[in-house]
């Protein structure tokens, strides 16, 4: 090796023989310029430091202090009727404000039905929509019609609600409804009389607002599954769509039902579109063409006119329920989408 | 990843798909077949979706534009029947609250989210608050006005702007908290290094350095959740509760947008109606104007130069 | 002028890995001098011991003394102020993304208060001029930023920022490992200008380097000091035999 190597350098004053042998140079204080000693003035600012680290973790400790105060005084403020009815308020289906009986029946009915009417129309197509985009749609398209679906998370309920009003709600009455009474009636979910508002119509909105949120989680669990996935199916000979089913949605499926079950905690809270087409009425029918209400219509509905604190503590536990409920089915789902992500963040909201 | 799943049943899943493969090399034309009604299911699917987004848009600019005129933005209500009324008291109320909102919402949640990225990366805490935040998120946003109906409008025996700002602004904290930490995470480690390096105070590093070089990504969270409040009309009800005058006194009821449109909704007034069409689209393109400024900034590139 | 860095005993671990054994050295003050060996040999942790980065880890531990210019960093006084002492040049050049070059160079100085305008100037010039950057940027100072310069001029620019605040011991790592030779070449010859003036600590990578610039060669392996001696005894009479394999490129 030809290397240019430094010279053994000549000594220095600040050289001190040691005894053993060699030579050390001594660590002089260095002199200080006008720059250090303003910096050696600045002292350690640890006190700053943990003063706006304990801040930052009460902020982020702000976020348990938001539910634990939610819980406390939804708690707090139904007792009356907690004393009063105890578990049997889940049960009674008599809703009578003015006799001080109050029954929440009729509304978990409500939840539940335009839950379900919702989930029947809205899985399917978000399913269908999140295959399309993930798997089949061509990449010059894939952005605008994604960010279209996104666009769909946007709009406000009271929109929707407006929308379903004036526009959804004719358009049953006249075309879809006449039919579905026609060809399902047998059924006893679809019999006259029908004035279009119901829990049919509370489902069919809500359906479209809870599609966005199910078509995009479950486009987020089928990118995850892994290509060599979808590589070792078509190399046996599939099909484009048996690729997708047997090399995608099956590993995705539990993904999907996560997305499902978030999509479910949604429609559970909603409150205003339900609240403007499902015809609040405290009822239990059989028919889906029947005006009825869900939990959150109806504290909406009565909750600016409840006169006495019975009435208010009746809708406050109502709204507890809500809360518990919808509480659990989110962290169900979040858990089933987390296995499947395995932790990356959950972009919708 | 599916993966794990996926491996451990991947032969199986292989037995499976060959043995059903093989089967129906006998009926490959309904192989064929299936193929393509699931390709045109697909698309009607998504048609299907794309539908009532677009009914609803040309909806709102037919039935909402008419009314958009000079009035709609300076007047209050007229009584029924009279001409000329418009919505300015809710314009105006909606930006009082989404202002309270924003600066109780914005400043906890940005701190949220330092603390999630900078102090308690990988710890058991930071997990937790990041899944309650999610599930906070799922809360319905009644249930939030019902809380804070119990906390601030019972004692203060009154409906009133600060309620309804309390009320927006918790629910904007743990999406801003969210998109925060997600922004910071991404600021590269070595930005980071070189202001410790020299000796800078931690809080100063973060705040000067880390929170700087990730402002563009965070601001377009906030902006994210303040679209998302911006049409919130549920927590709105019990604690704003609206109110037909000028008001911007925070301890008095006071109108928005998303509530005028709702009463206005539920009226038997045709001119009411029209005027929700109208304050519909003004709330539609406020949103519509945040959601793409957002895509058009994550998809850019939130973070100049920091790569 | 620079200091001598006293090292005693200093162990390190990055959770239960250990990563540092029993490192003791007399770094000389206003000499360069250069650390090598292997990749994973521990060089890297030792240099970031000194100015207390390696603490910045949550699961690093460090035992030991390191006394630079007769002061305990680690029992004597706080890391942020251990570093306004001893500044650190990267493996890959970091500028701040979001500043300008003078607000760059100047970051040192103004995240820790100092407002002095004039004073500035003269500061972010005069570190300028000895990173051997003036020249090439002094028309677009607060123009441009920090991240649109070319990768060699980018490092100049953090070693500038690193003398801005005028510390007594300069440390670097593989500065220019991801630079093309040119810019090495440069640097190596701001080098030779720096010692003069301050303390300076190289891990390096490339053995011709550290014999070009350095008076004094550390070899470490496997998280221990084999041999510290004058370069010129290193590159051709290695007192141990793993020295003289490593150079003789055996292994590594």
């Amino acid at each position: 090796m030809n290397l240019r190597i430094q010279e053994p350098r000549a000594p220095r004053n600040t050289d001190v023989a040691l005894p053993a042998g060699g030579i050390v140079s001594v660590a002089v204080p260095a002199p200080t310029s006008p720059i250090r000693s303003y910096l050696q003035s600045r002292g350690n600012s640890s006190m700053a430091d943990s003063t706006f680290r304990w801040l930052m973790l009460l902020c982020a400790l702000s976020i348990f202090a938001i539910v634990a105060l939610i819980a406390t005084e939804l708690v707090t403020h139904s007792q009356i009727t907690l004393a009063k009815f105890g578990w049997k308020f889940f049960v009674g289906s008599a809703w009578d404000p003015v006799n001080n009986n109050f029954g929440a029946l009729p509304f978990i009915y409500g939840t539940i039905m335009t839950s379900i009417v919702a989930l029947v129309i809205a899985v399917p197509l978000a399913v269908g929509v999140a295959v399309f985009l993930t798997e089949m749609c061509p990449k010059a398209l894939r952005g605008g019609l994604s960010f279209l679906t996104e666009l769909l998370a946007a709009i406000p309920s009271v929109v929707y609600g407006l929308w379903a009003i004036f526009v959804l709600v004719p358009l049953l009455r006249t075309y879809i409804n006449p039919f579905l009474i026609d060809v399902l009636g047998w059924t006893g979910l679809f019999v006259r009389p029908d004035f279009g508002i119901g829990m049919f119509a509370a489902g069919v909105i809500l359906a479209i607002m809870i599609l966005p949120i199910i078509s995009s989680l479950t486009r987020e669990v089928m990118s995850a599954v892994p290509h060599t996935q979808r590589e070792a199916v078509l190399a046996l000979g599939a099909t484009r769509w048996e690729m997708i089913r047997m090399g995608v949605l099956r590993n995705a499926r539990i993904g999907i039902v996560g997305s499902i079950i978030l999509g479910l905690g949604r429609a559970l809270g909603e409150t205003m579109a339900v609240a403007m087409v499902i015809g609040s009425s405290p009822t239990i029918s059989k028919s889906l063409l029947a005006p009825a209400a869900t939990m959150a219509s109806v504290i909406a509905n009565e909750f600016a006119e409840a006169s006495d604190d019975t009435y208010r503590s009746a809708l406050i536990e109502i709204g507890l329920a809500l809360f518990l409920v919808t509480i659990v089915v989110n962290i169900l789902a979040r858990l089933l989408v987390w296995a499947v992500t395995r932790g990356a963040p959950a972009r919708v909201s | 990843m599916g993966g794990d799943a996926g491996r451990a049943g991947e032969g199986e899943l292989m037995s499976g798909a060959a043995v059903s493969l093989r089967a129906s090399a006998l009926n490959r034309r309904w192989r064929w077949v299936a193929n393509h009604m699931a390709t045109w299911l697909a698309v009607g699917a998504t048609l299907l979706v794309i539908a009532p987004l677009v009914a609803i848009f040309v909806d709102l600019v037919y039935k909402g534009a008419v009314s958009l005129n000079w009035n709609f933005f300076t007047k209050l209500p007229v009584p029924v029947g009279e001409k000329g009324g418009g919505m300015a008291n809710a314009i105006v109320g909606s930006g009082v609250l989404l202002g309270l909102a924003s600066a109780m919402g914005v400043p906890i949640g940005i701190a949220a989210g330092i603390y999630l990225s900078e102090y308690g990366r990988g710890t058991k805490l930071s997990i937790l608050v990041r899944f309650t935040a999610d599930v906070l998120n799922g809360v319905p946003s009644i249930v939030m006005g019902i809380a804070v109906y119990a906390l601030i409008v019972a004692p203060m025996k009154g409906f009133s702007a600060f309620a309804g700002g309390v009320a927006l602004g918790i629910m904007m904290i743990p999406t801003v908290a969210r998109t925060t930490e997600e922004m910071l995470l991404m600021v590269p480690h070595s930005i980071r290094e070189a202001a410790l390096g020299l000796g800078v105070p931690n809080w100063r590093s973060m705040l000067s350095i880390t929170l700087k070089t990730a402002l563009p990504g965070v601001i377009t969270g906030c902006m994210l959740a303040f679209a998302r409040v911006a049409g919130e009309t549920a927590p709105l009800l019990f604690t704003a509760f609206g109110n037909n005058f000028w008001s911007t006194a925070l301890n008095q009821p006071i109108e928005a947008l998303p509530l005028q449109i709702y009463v206005y909704a539920l009226s038997p007034y045709d001119e009411w109606h029209r005027l929700a069409w109208a304050g519909s689209l003004v709330l539609i393109a406020l949103i519509v104007l945040a959601v793409s400024l957002v895509r058009y900034v994550t998809t850019r590139g939130a973070l100049k130069g920091a790569r | 002028m620079g200091v001598g860095i006293e090292v005693n005993g200093l162990n390190a671990w990055y959770g239960t890995n250990h990563t540092l054994l029993d490192i003791s050295l007399h770094i000389p003050a206003n000499e360069a001098t250069a650390l090598i060996g292997p990749s994973g040999c521990g060089k890297s942790t030792f240099v970031r011991c000194l100015n207390r980065m390696h603490e910045t880890n949550p699961i690093a531990k460090v035992t030991g003394q390191v006394k630079v210019g007769g002061l305990d960093i680690y029992s004597d006084t706080s890391a942020v102020e251990v570093r306004r002492r001893i500044g650190m040049v990267f493996q890959r050049p970091n500028p701040f993304p979001t500043m300008s070059i003078y607000d760059n160079v100047a970051s040192g100085l103004k995240l820790n208060g100092y407002r002095n305008r004039r004073v500035l100037d003269e500061v972010v010039e005069r570190s300028l001029k000895h990173a051997a950057l003036w020249d090439e940027v002094k028309d677009e100072l607060k123009k441009k930023s920090g991240a649109s310069l070319s990768g060699g001029q980018q490092q100049r620019l953090c070693i500038a920022r690193a003398l801005a605040v005028d510390p007594e011991v300069l440390l670097m790592d593989e500065p220019a490992s991801a630079l093309d030779p040119v810019s090495t070449a440069k640097i190596e010859d701001l080098i030779f200008q720096l010692k003069t003036q301050y303390t300076i600590v190289i891990v390096t990578h490339n053995m011709q380097q550290a014999a070009r610039v350095a008076e004094k060669t550390g070899f470490f392996l496997n998280g221990k000091l084999i041999e510290f001696d004058s370069t010129h005894k290193i590159f051709t009479n290695p007192g141990d035999k793993r020295t003289e394999d490593y150079i003789t490129g055996r292994f590594g």
